[in-house]
Protein backbone atom coordinates (compact mmCIF):
# COMPACT_ATOMS: atom_id res chain seq x y z
CA UNK A 1 0.00 0.00 0.00
CA UNK A 2 1.33 3.49 -0.59
CA UNK A 3 2.32 6.12 2.07
CA UNK A 4 0.78 9.00 0.31
CA UNK A 5 -1.11 10.03 3.34
CA UNK A 6 -3.09 13.10 1.36
CA UNK A 7 -4.79 10.97 -1.35
CA UNK A 8 -7.76 12.87 -2.85
CA UNK A 9 -10.39 10.54 -0.73
CA UNK A 10 -9.06 11.19 2.45
CA UNK A 11 -8.73 15.22 2.16
CA UNK A 12 -12.42 14.82 0.96
CA UNK A 13 -13.29 12.98 3.58
CA UNK A 14 -11.63 15.47 6.18
CA UNK A 15 -12.77 18.86 4.35
CA UNK A 16 -16.56 16.94 4.13
CA UNK A 17 -16.77 15.01 6.78
CA UNK A 18 -19.78 12.94 7.52
CA UNK A 19 -21.91 12.52 10.13
CA UNK A 20 -20.74 15.51 11.33
CA UNK A 21 -22.53 16.67 14.78
CA UNK A 22 -23.83 15.46 17.96
CA UNK A 23 -27.10 13.84 18.87
CA UNK A 24 -29.46 15.05 21.48
CA UNK A 25 -29.94 12.20 23.02
CA UNK A 26 -27.28 9.44 22.26
CA UNK A 27 -27.33 5.28 23.40
CA UNK A 28 -23.77 5.36 22.86
CA UNK A 29 -21.38 8.75 23.83
CA UNK A 30 -17.44 8.69 24.68
CA UNK A 31 -14.65 11.23 23.63
CA UNK A 32 -11.33 10.52 24.05
CA UNK A 33 -8.20 13.13 22.77
CA UNK A 34 -4.82 12.02 21.75
CA UNK A 35 -2.37 13.97 24.55
CA UNK A 36 0.73 13.91 21.57
CA UNK A 37 -0.84 15.82 19.25
CA UNK A 38 -4.21 17.13 21.02
CA UNK A 39 -6.55 15.70 18.44
CA UNK A 40 -9.93 15.67 19.73
CA UNK A 41 -12.74 13.17 19.28
CA UNK A 42 -16.06 12.75 20.66
CA UNK A 43 -18.81 9.85 18.90
CA UNK A 44 -22.54 9.35 19.74
CA UNK A 45 -24.91 6.79 18.41
CA UNK A 46 -28.69 5.66 18.67
CA UNK A 47 -29.49 2.18 18.66
CA UNK A 48 -32.58 0.86 17.29
CA UNK A 49 -33.49 -2.87 17.76
CA UNK A 50 -29.87 -4.53 16.90
CA UNK A 51 -28.95 -1.39 15.08
CA UNK A 52 -26.84 2.00 15.01
CA UNK A 53 -29.79 4.12 13.36
CA UNK A 54 -27.63 7.19 13.60
CA UNK A 55 -23.80 8.45 14.23
CA UNK A 56 -21.99 11.75 14.75
CA UNK A 57 -18.99 12.44 15.48
CA UNK A 58 -17.14 15.96 16.28
CA UNK A 59 -13.55 16.63 16.80
CA UNK A 60 -10.29 18.43 15.60
CA UNK A 61 -7.39 17.45 14.70
CA UNK A 62 -5.21 16.53 11.72
CA UNK A 63 -6.85 15.10 8.76
CA UNK A 64 -6.18 11.32 9.33
CA UNK A 65 -7.35 11.46 12.45
CA UNK A 66 -10.74 12.90 11.04
CA UNK A 67 -10.70 11.41 8.08
CA UNK A 68 -10.50 8.28 9.63
CA UNK A 69 -13.66 9.53 11.87
CA UNK A 70 -15.79 10.49 8.94
CA UNK A 71 -14.92 6.96 7.07
CA UNK A 72 -15.64 5.26 10.45
CA UNK A 73 -19.12 6.91 10.96
CA UNK A 74 -20.53 5.71 7.39
CA UNK A 75 -19.09 2.11 7.83
CA UNK A 76 -21.04 2.06 11.18
CA UNK A 77 -24.07 3.66 9.95
CA UNK A 78 -27.10 0.91 9.87
CA UNK A 79 -24.69 -1.93 11.28
CA UNK A 80 -25.56 -4.74 13.76
CA UNK A 81 -23.84 -4.03 16.95
CA UNK A 82 -22.30 -7.12 16.23
CA UNK A 83 -20.78 -6.14 13.28
CA UNK A 84 -19.96 -2.76 15.18
CA UNK A 85 -18.45 -4.73 17.84
CA UNK A 86 -16.04 -6.77 15.59
CA UNK A 87 -14.65 -3.83 13.99
CA UNK A 88 -11.07 -3.23 14.14
CA UNK A 89 -7.67 -2.27 12.83
CA UNK A 90 -7.53 -3.91 9.73
CA UNK A 91 -11.09 -2.62 8.70
CA UNK A 92 -10.27 0.35 8.82
CA UNK A 93 -7.03 0.65 7.46
CA UNK A 94 -8.72 -0.67 4.52
CA UNK A 95 -10.89 1.63 4.17
CA UNK A 96 -8.30 4.78 4.68
CA UNK A 97 -6.12 2.28 1.62
CA UNK A 98 -2.98 3.29 3.05
CA UNK A 99 -0.35 2.15 5.39
CA UNK A 100 0.16 4.31 7.87
CA UNK A 101 3.70 4.54 9.95
CA UNK A 102 3.57 3.90 13.64
CA UNK A 103 4.07 7.16 14.66
CA UNK A 104 0.52 7.98 13.03
CA UNK A 105 -1.48 4.83 14.20
CA UNK A 106 -2.42 7.20 16.95
CA UNK A 107 -4.11 9.46 14.86
CA UNK A 108 -5.40 6.83 12.22
CA UNK A 109 -7.05 5.06 15.03
CA UNK A 110 -8.87 7.17 17.52
CA UNK A 111 -12.01 7.19 16.28
CA UNK A 112 -11.96 3.34 16.53
CA UNK A 113 -10.94 3.67 20.02
CA UNK A 114 -13.66 6.01 20.95
CA UNK A 115 -16.03 4.21 18.96
CA UNK A 116 -15.27 1.14 21.65
CA UNK A 117 -14.76 2.88 24.52
CA UNK A 118 -18.30 3.64 24.12
CA UNK A 119 -19.96 0.87 23.40
CA UNK A 120 -17.64 -0.61 26.40
CA UNK A 121 -19.81 1.98 28.56
CA UNK A 122 -22.81 1.64 27.07
CA UNK A 123 -22.34 -1.95 28.05
CA UNK A 124 -22.43 -3.57 24.45
CA UNK A 125 -19.58 -5.08 24.61
CA UNK A 126 -16.66 -6.15 27.28
CA UNK A 127 -13.85 -3.84 26.95
CA UNK A 128 -10.88 -4.83 25.41
CA UNK A 129 -7.34 -4.13 27.00
CA UNK A 130 -6.00 -4.70 23.76
CA UNK A 131 -7.56 -1.90 21.94
CA UNK A 132 -5.88 0.79 24.67
CA UNK A 133 -2.81 -0.22 22.73
CA UNK A 134 -3.96 1.14 19.48
CA UNK B 1 41.76 36.86 5.38
CA UNK B 2 38.20 36.79 5.58
CA UNK B 3 36.76 32.74 6.11
CA UNK B 4 33.04 32.28 4.84
CA UNK B 5 31.54 30.84 8.02
CA UNK B 6 28.40 28.69 5.73
CA UNK B 7 30.98 27.55 3.82
CA UNK B 8 32.94 26.09 6.24
CA UNK B 9 30.37 25.13 8.23
CA UNK B 10 29.15 23.28 4.71
CA UNK B 11 32.11 21.70 4.44
CA UNK B 12 31.86 19.57 8.04
CA UNK B 13 28.75 17.60 6.55
CA UNK B 14 30.88 15.26 5.46
CA UNK B 15 31.54 14.23 8.88
CA UNK B 16 28.29 13.69 9.51
CA UNK B 17 27.57 10.08 7.69
CA UNK B 18 23.78 10.00 8.31
CA UNK B 19 23.30 13.14 6.21
CA UNK B 20 24.21 10.80 3.02
CA UNK B 21 21.08 8.87 3.70
CA UNK B 22 17.93 9.17 1.99
CA UNK B 23 14.08 9.21 2.74
CA UNK B 24 10.95 8.58 0.52
CA UNK B 25 13.67 8.28 -2.23
CA UNK B 26 15.01 11.75 -1.05
CA UNK B 27 18.03 12.73 0.50
CA UNK B 28 17.51 13.37 4.20
CA UNK B 29 16.70 17.14 5.49
CA UNK B 30 17.10 17.07 9.18
CA UNK B 31 15.71 19.75 10.82
CA UNK B 32 15.22 18.11 14.38
CA UNK B 33 17.96 18.70 16.00
CA UNK B 34 16.82 20.15 18.95
CA UNK B 35 15.26 17.06 19.88
CA UNK B 36 18.76 15.00 19.14
CA UNK B 37 21.45 16.32 16.93
CA UNK B 38 23.43 14.10 14.44
CA UNK B 39 26.73 12.54 14.97
CA UNK B 40 29.93 12.54 13.55
CA UNK B 41 31.88 10.06 12.76
CA UNK B 42 34.45 10.97 15.07
CA UNK B 43 31.96 10.54 17.55
CA UNK B 44 30.93 7.28 16.61
CA UNK B 45 34.57 5.99 16.36
CA UNK B 46 35.66 7.26 19.81
CA UNK B 47 32.49 5.07 21.01
CA UNK B 48 33.27 1.87 18.72
CA UNK B 49 37.36 2.37 19.58
CA UNK B 50 36.44 1.90 23.51
CA UNK B 51 34.42 -1.34 22.78
CA UNK B 52 36.97 -3.13 20.55
CA UNK B 53 39.71 -1.92 22.04
CA UNK B 54 39.67 -0.81 25.73
CA UNK B 55 36.53 -2.39 27.13
CA UNK B 56 36.34 -2.82 30.61
CA UNK B 57 34.89 -2.07 33.70
CA UNK B 58 35.99 1.33 35.38
CA UNK B 59 37.37 2.79 38.43
CA UNK B 60 38.16 -1.08 39.84
CA UNK B 61 40.50 -3.38 37.83
CA UNK B 62 44.08 -3.02 38.43
CA UNK B 63 44.87 -3.87 34.71
CA UNK B 64 45.67 -2.21 31.74
CA UNK B 65 42.23 -2.43 29.85
CA UNK B 66 40.59 -1.42 33.12
CA UNK B 67 43.42 1.79 33.50
CA UNK B 68 42.60 2.55 29.86
CA UNK B 69 39.30 2.89 30.07
CA UNK B 70 39.06 4.58 33.37
CA UNK B 71 41.42 7.10 31.68
CA UNK B 72 39.40 7.66 28.75
CA UNK B 73 36.28 8.33 30.95
CA UNK B 74 38.03 10.44 33.53
CA UNK B 75 39.31 12.65 30.32
CA UNK B 76 36.21 12.89 29.10
CA UNK B 77 34.78 14.63 32.38
CA UNK B 78 37.81 17.33 32.12
CA UNK B 79 36.78 17.80 28.65
CA UNK B 80 33.48 18.64 29.38
CA UNK B 81 34.62 20.98 33.19
CA UNK B 82 37.24 22.64 30.70
CA UNK B 83 34.20 22.98 27.77
CA UNK B 84 31.83 24.82 30.55
CA UNK B 85 34.67 26.44 32.31
CA UNK B 86 33.81 24.63 35.26
CA UNK B 87 36.55 24.98 37.97
CA UNK B 88 37.24 21.61 38.35
CA UNK B 89 36.43 18.48 36.80
CA UNK B 90 35.13 16.87 39.95
CA UNK B 91 32.13 19.26 39.55
CA UNK B 92 30.62 17.40 36.88
CA UNK B 93 28.51 14.80 37.40
CA UNK B 94 27.31 12.01 34.67
CA UNK B 95 24.08 11.34 34.50
CA UNK B 96 21.55 10.00 31.89
CA UNK B 97 19.91 13.18 30.72
CA UNK B 98 18.89 16.36 31.59
CA UNK B 99 15.82 14.91 33.58
CA UNK B 100 18.16 12.55 35.12
CA UNK B 101 20.18 15.79 36.48
CA UNK B 102 17.64 18.20 37.50
CA UNK B 103 16.28 15.14 39.55
CA UNK B 104 19.41 14.77 40.64
CA UNK B 105 19.25 18.28 42.20
CA UNK B 106 15.56 17.94 43.45
CA UNK B 107 15.96 14.79 45.31
CA UNK B 108 19.14 15.31 47.11
CA UNK B 109 19.21 19.53 47.42
CA UNK B 110 15.74 19.69 47.17
CA UNK B 111 14.91 17.50 49.84
CA UNK B 112 17.37 18.99 52.57
CA UNK B 113 16.45 22.68 51.66
CA UNK B 114 13.08 23.36 50.25
CA UNK B 115 10.57 22.72 53.16
CA UNK B 116 6.90 23.88 53.45
CA UNK B 117 5.85 26.70 51.87
CA UNK B 118 9.13 27.91 50.46
CA UNK B 119 8.78 29.33 47.37
CA UNK B 120 10.61 28.15 43.78
CA UNK B 121 10.31 30.55 41.07
CA UNK B 122 10.03 28.91 37.83
CA UNK B 123 8.80 30.37 34.19
CA UNK B 124 5.78 28.97 31.76
CA UNK B 125 8.41 28.53 28.97
CA UNK B 126 9.91 24.75 30.83
CA UNK B 127 10.17 21.89 29.22
CA UNK B 128 8.38 19.11 31.32
CA UNK B 129 12.00 17.66 32.40
CA UNK B 130 12.58 21.36 34.47
CA UNK B 131 8.93 21.35 35.60
CA UNK B 132 7.94 17.74 36.47
CA UNK B 133 10.61 17.47 38.99
CA UNK B 134 9.82 20.72 41.01
CA UNK B 135 6.01 20.04 41.05
CA UNK B 136 7.03 16.24 42.58
CA UNK B 137 9.46 18.05 44.79
CA UNK B 138 6.08 20.38 46.02
CA UNK B 139 3.93 17.73 46.52
CA UNK B 140 6.61 15.84 48.88
CA UNK B 141 7.53 19.31 50.98
CA UNK B 142 4.73 21.47 50.52
CA UNK B 143 6.88 24.21 48.69
CA UNK B 144 5.03 27.03 46.17
CA UNK B 145 5.56 27.03 42.91
CA UNK B 146 5.20 30.67 41.01
CA UNK B 147 5.66 30.90 37.16
CA UNK B 148 7.37 34.40 35.64
CA UNK B 149 5.10 34.53 32.68
CA UNK B 150 5.74 34.47 28.95
CA UNK B 151 5.23 37.55 26.90
CA UNK B 152 3.56 37.97 23.49
CA UNK B 153 7.10 38.13 22.00
CA UNK B 154 8.42 34.81 23.84
CA UNK B 155 9.94 36.47 26.13
CA UNK B 156 10.05 35.97 30.00
CA UNK B 157 8.15 38.73 32.05
CA UNK B 158 10.67 39.98 34.13
CA UNK B 159 8.82 42.97 35.92
CA UNK B 160 7.12 39.70 37.41
CA UNK B 161 10.33 38.11 38.45
CA UNK B 162 11.83 40.95 40.08
CA UNK B 163 8.44 40.98 42.11
CA UNK B 164 8.29 36.85 42.64
CA UNK B 165 11.88 37.59 43.75
CA UNK B 166 10.70 39.65 46.63
CA UNK B 167 8.75 36.90 47.93
CA UNK B 168 12.12 35.17 49.04
CA UNK B 169 12.36 32.11 46.97
CA UNK B 170 14.75 29.50 48.01
CA UNK B 171 15.32 28.87 44.49
CA UNK B 172 14.74 29.83 40.78
CA UNK B 173 15.21 27.33 37.95
CA UNK B 174 15.03 28.35 34.38
CA UNK B 175 15.71 27.49 30.91
CA UNK B 176 18.45 29.16 29.13
CA UNK B 177 17.12 28.73 25.73
CA UNK B 178 13.57 27.45 24.71
CA UNK B 179 13.48 24.26 22.88
CA UNK B 180 10.10 25.91 21.52
CA UNK B 181 10.48 29.35 21.03
CA UNK B 182 14.58 29.21 20.59
CA UNK B 183 13.99 32.48 23.40
CA UNK B 184 17.79 32.61 24.82
CA UNK B 185 16.68 34.03 28.27
CA UNK B 186 19.33 36.83 29.89
CA UNK B 187 20.70 34.23 32.45
CA UNK B 188 23.41 36.70 33.33
CA UNK B 189 20.99 39.22 34.80
CA UNK B 190 18.37 36.64 35.99
CA UNK B 191 21.08 34.79 38.11
CA UNK B 192 22.51 38.18 39.52
CA UNK B 193 19.03 39.00 40.77
CA UNK B 194 18.50 35.68 41.82
CA UNK B 195 21.68 35.51 44.26
CA UNK B 196 20.77 39.07 45.16
CA UNK B 197 17.15 37.61 46.79
CA UNK B 198 18.89 34.81 48.34
CA UNK B 199 17.77 31.88 46.23
CA UNK B 200 19.94 29.39 44.42
CA UNK B 201 19.56 29.12 40.89
CA UNK B 202 19.17 25.81 38.17
CA UNK B 203 19.99 26.66 34.75
CA UNK B 204 18.62 24.10 32.28
CA UNK B 205 21.00 24.23 29.45
CA UNK B 206 19.81 21.45 27.59
CA UNK B 207 19.54 23.94 24.14
CA UNK B 208 22.01 26.34 25.24
CA UNK B 209 25.49 24.51 26.06
CA UNK B 210 25.02 22.97 22.33
CA UNK B 211 24.28 25.97 20.62
CA UNK B 212 26.21 28.73 22.64
CA UNK B 213 29.26 29.79 24.38
CA UNK B 214 28.17 28.61 28.46
CA UNK B 215 30.96 29.83 31.11
CA UNK B 216 29.49 28.46 34.27
CA UNK B 217 31.86 30.86 36.16
CA UNK B 218 30.94 34.04 34.50
CA UNK B 219 27.51 33.48 35.04
CA UNK B 220 28.00 32.36 38.29
CA UNK B 221 25.42 29.15 38.01
CA UNK B 222 24.65 27.25 40.99
CA UNK B 223 23.39 24.01 38.97
CA UNK B 224 23.48 23.45 35.63
CA UNK B 225 22.14 20.10 33.83
CA UNK B 226 22.55 19.56 29.59
CA UNK B 227 22.99 16.34 27.82
CA UNK B 228 24.99 14.74 25.05
CA UNK B 229 22.55 13.72 22.64
CA UNK B 230 21.94 17.20 21.54
CA UNK B 231 25.40 18.46 20.95
CA UNK B 232 26.95 15.46 18.64
CA UNK B 233 27.13 13.27 21.43
CA UNK B 234 25.73 9.56 22.16
CA UNK B 235 22.11 8.89 24.16
CA UNK B 236 22.20 8.25 27.76
CA UNK B 237 25.00 10.48 29.36
CA UNK B 238 23.88 13.85 30.96
CA UNK B 239 26.00 16.26 32.90
CA UNK B 240 25.10 18.04 35.94
CA UNK B 241 27.66 20.64 37.43
CA UNK B 242 27.11 22.25 40.63
CA UNK B 243 28.96 24.54 42.68
CA UNK B 244 31.68 22.88 44.62
CA UNK B 245 30.04 23.58 48.70
CA UNK B 246 26.49 22.39 47.40
CA UNK B 247 27.70 19.44 45.55
CA UNK B 248 29.70 18.55 48.90
CA UNK B 249 26.86 18.81 51.38
CA UNK B 250 24.13 17.32 49.33
CA UNK B 251 23.39 14.09 50.44
CA UNK B 252 23.90 11.39 47.63
CA UNK B 253 21.08 10.16 45.29
CA UNK B 254 21.11 6.51 44.05
CA UNK B 255 23.07 4.15 45.97
CA UNK B 256 25.18 1.42 45.05
CA UNK B 257 28.18 0.04 43.58
CA UNK B 258 31.13 3.22 43.03
CA UNK B 259 29.33 5.58 45.15
CA UNK B 260 30.47 4.42 48.56
CA UNK B 261 33.56 5.11 50.57
CA UNK B 262 33.14 1.85 53.12
CA UNK B 263 30.09 -0.28 53.49
CA UNK B 264 29.23 -2.59 56.31
CA UNK B 265 25.83 -3.80 56.85
CA UNK B 266 23.64 -1.46 58.21
CA UNK B 267 25.66 1.88 56.93
CA UNK B 268 27.85 3.23 54.37
CA UNK B 269 30.19 6.39 53.95
CA UNK B 270 30.07 8.05 50.14
CA UNK B 271 33.00 8.85 48.42
CA UNK B 272 34.33 11.65 46.82
CA UNK B 273 32.69 14.24 44.60
CA UNK B 274 31.59 13.13 41.56
CA UNK B 275 31.56 9.70 42.09
CA UNK B 276 29.07 10.34 45.08
CA UNK B 277 26.60 10.79 42.87
CA UNK B 278 27.68 7.82 40.09
CA UNK B 279 26.02 5.01 41.22
CA UNK B 280 27.06 1.86 39.55
CA UNK B 281 28.80 0.98 36.11
CA UNK B 282 28.14 4.25 34.41
CA UNK B 283 27.80 5.06 30.75
CA UNK B 284 31.40 4.55 29.76
CA UNK B 285 31.23 4.52 26.01
CA UNK B 286 28.88 7.17 26.06
CA UNK B 287 31.35 9.57 28.31
CA UNK B 288 34.00 8.92 25.68
CA UNK B 289 31.24 9.75 23.17
CA UNK B 290 30.39 12.87 25.11
CA UNK B 291 34.12 13.75 25.15
CA UNK B 292 34.87 13.15 20.87
CA UNK B 293 31.92 15.48 20.95
CA UNK B 294 33.37 18.44 23.13
CA UNK B 295 36.64 17.99 20.98
CA UNK B 296 34.18 19.00 17.45
CA UNK B 297 32.78 21.03 18.91
CA UNK B 298 35.82 22.99 20.86
CA UNK B 299 37.46 22.71 17.17
CA UNK B 300 34.73 24.96 15.53
CA UNK B 301 34.77 27.77 18.34
CA UNK B 302 31.54 27.91 20.23
CA UNK B 303 31.37 31.64 19.09
CA UNK B 304 31.49 30.42 15.35
CA UNK B 305 28.44 27.55 15.91
CA UNK B 306 26.82 30.46 17.70
CA UNK B 307 27.39 33.04 14.63
CA UNK B 308 26.57 30.64 12.51
CA UNK B 309 23.42 29.43 13.74
CA UNK B 310 22.35 32.98 13.86
CA UNK B 311 22.71 33.37 9.86
CA UNK B 312 20.48 30.09 9.39
CA UNK B 313 18.02 31.38 11.86
CA UNK B 314 17.72 34.80 10.13
CA UNK B 315 17.55 32.94 6.92
CA UNK B 316 15.15 30.74 8.10
CA UNK B 317 12.80 33.55 9.71
CA UNK B 318 13.00 35.79 6.60
CA UNK B 319 12.25 32.93 4.16
CA UNK B 320 9.30 30.91 5.91
CA UNK B 321 7.84 34.77 6.85
CA UNK B 322 7.27 34.76 3.12
CA UNK B 323 4.88 31.72 3.24
CA UNK B 324 0.97 33.15 3.05
CA UNK B 325 -1.06 31.84 6.13
CA UNK B 326 2.17 31.04 8.55
CA UNK B 327 2.02 31.91 11.62
CA UNK B 328 5.84 31.99 13.69
CA UNK B 329 6.27 31.84 17.63
CA UNK B 330 8.94 34.06 19.22
CA UNK B 331 11.67 36.45 19.04
CA UNK B 332 14.08 37.48 16.53
CA UNK B 333 17.15 36.12 15.35
CA UNK B 334 19.68 37.90 18.10
CA UNK B 335 17.41 36.53 20.80
CA UNK B 336 16.45 33.15 19.39
CA UNK B 337 18.77 29.99 18.91
CA UNK B 338 18.53 27.90 16.05
CA UNK B 339 14.67 26.82 16.70
CA UNK B 340 11.30 28.15 14.69
CA UNK B 341 8.01 26.86 15.96
CA UNK B 342 5.13 27.72 13.61
CA UNK B 343 1.60 26.63 12.27
CA UNK B 344 0.63 27.09 8.73
CA UNK B 345 -2.96 27.99 8.16
CA UNK B 346 -5.42 25.49 9.04
CA UNK B 347 -3.30 22.49 8.49
CA UNK B 348 -2.53 20.10 11.24
CA UNK B 349 1.31 20.60 12.49
CA UNK B 350 1.06 16.52 12.41
CA UNK B 351 -0.27 16.33 8.43
CA UNK B 352 2.52 18.88 7.89
CA UNK B 353 5.28 16.85 9.63
CA UNK B 354 3.99 13.49 7.33
CA UNK B 355 3.73 15.66 4.31
CA UNK B 356 7.26 17.12 5.19
CA UNK B 357 8.86 14.26 5.90
CA UNK B 358 7.08 11.97 2.67
CA UNK B 359 7.30 14.74 -0.03
CA UNK B 360 10.37 16.42 0.60
CA UNK B 361 12.62 14.39 2.91
CA UNK B 362 12.49 17.19 5.65
CA UNK B 363 12.29 15.91 8.96
CA UNK B 364 10.78 18.02 11.30
CA UNK B 365 8.95 17.91 15.12
CA UNK B 366 5.54 18.18 15.19
CA UNK B 367 3.28 18.53 18.43
CA UNK B 368 3.59 20.10 22.51
CA UNK B 369 7.43 19.67 22.34
CA UNK B 370 7.35 18.43 26.38
CA UNK B 371 6.10 22.08 26.80
CA UNK B 372 1.91 21.55 27.13
CA UNK B 373 1.85 24.76 29.77
CA UNK B 374 3.67 26.98 27.51
CA UNK B 375 1.18 25.76 24.57
CA UNK B 376 -1.52 26.28 26.24
CA UNK B 377 0.00 29.77 26.77
CA UNK B 378 -0.19 30.32 23.19
CA UNK B 379 -3.59 28.71 23.31
CA UNK B 380 -1.72 25.79 20.89
CA UNK B 381 -2.77 22.28 20.71
CA UNK B 382 0.56 22.00 18.62
CA UNK B 383 3.08 23.69 16.18
CA UNK B 384 5.60 22.69 13.60
CA UNK B 385 8.99 23.29 14.55
CA UNK B 386 12.47 23.40 13.11
CA UNK B 387 15.50 23.38 14.30
CA UNK B 388 18.95 24.02 13.25
CA UNK B 389 22.40 22.64 14.04
CA UNK B 390 26.29 23.32 12.85
CA UNK B 391 25.42 20.97 9.83
CA UNK B 392 21.90 23.25 8.64
CA UNK B 393 22.65 24.65 5.16
CA UNK B 394 20.65 27.19 3.74
CA UNK B 395 19.58 24.88 1.41
CA UNK B 396 17.75 22.68 3.88
CA UNK B 397 15.57 25.90 4.51
CA UNK B 398 14.67 26.22 1.03
CA UNK B 399 13.65 22.68 0.85
CA UNK B 400 11.26 23.13 4.24
CA UNK B 401 9.96 26.39 2.53
CA UNK B 402 9.27 24.35 -0.75
CA UNK B 403 7.43 21.60 1.31
CA UNK B 404 5.60 23.68 3.29
CA UNK B 405 4.42 25.18 -0.67
CA UNK B 406 3.53 21.30 -1.44
CA UNK B 407 1.51 21.00 2.23
CA UNK B 408 -0.61 24.18 1.06
CA UNK B 409 -1.19 22.81 -2.09
CA UNK B 410 -2.16 19.49 -1.36
CA UNK B 411 -4.25 21.34 1.52
CA UNK B 412 -5.59 23.84 -0.54
CA UNK B 413 -9.72 23.99 -0.53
Amino acid sequence: MSMDYYREYILDHYRNPRNYGKLEQPDVHSEDSNPLCGDQLSMDLTIEGDRVSAVRFQGRGCAISQASASMLSEMIEGKTIQEVVALGKDAVLDELGISISPARTKCAFLALRVLHRGLAIAGLETPDDSEEEL
Amino acid sequence: MTISISSTFADLRKDFPILKREVHGKPLVYLDSTASSQKPQSVIDAMSDYYARYNANVHRGVYQVSEEATDAMEKARVKVARFIHAPRSKQVIFTRNTSESINLVAYTWGMANIHKDDLIILTEMEHHSNLVPWQLLAQRSGARLEFIPVTDDGLLDLTIYAQLLQQQPKLVAFTHMSNVLGTINPAQEMIAQAHAAGAIVLLDAAQSVPHLPVDVQALDIDFLAFSAHKMLGPTGIGVLYGKRTLLEEMPPFMGGGDMIRTVSLRSSTWNDLPWKFEAGTPAIAESVGLGAAVDYLQALGMDAVRAHEIEITSYALEQLQQVPTIAIYGPGAEQRGGVVSFTLGEIHPHDLASILDQEVGVAIRAGHHCAQPLMERYNLAATARASFYIYTVKEDIDMLVQGLHKAQNIFSF
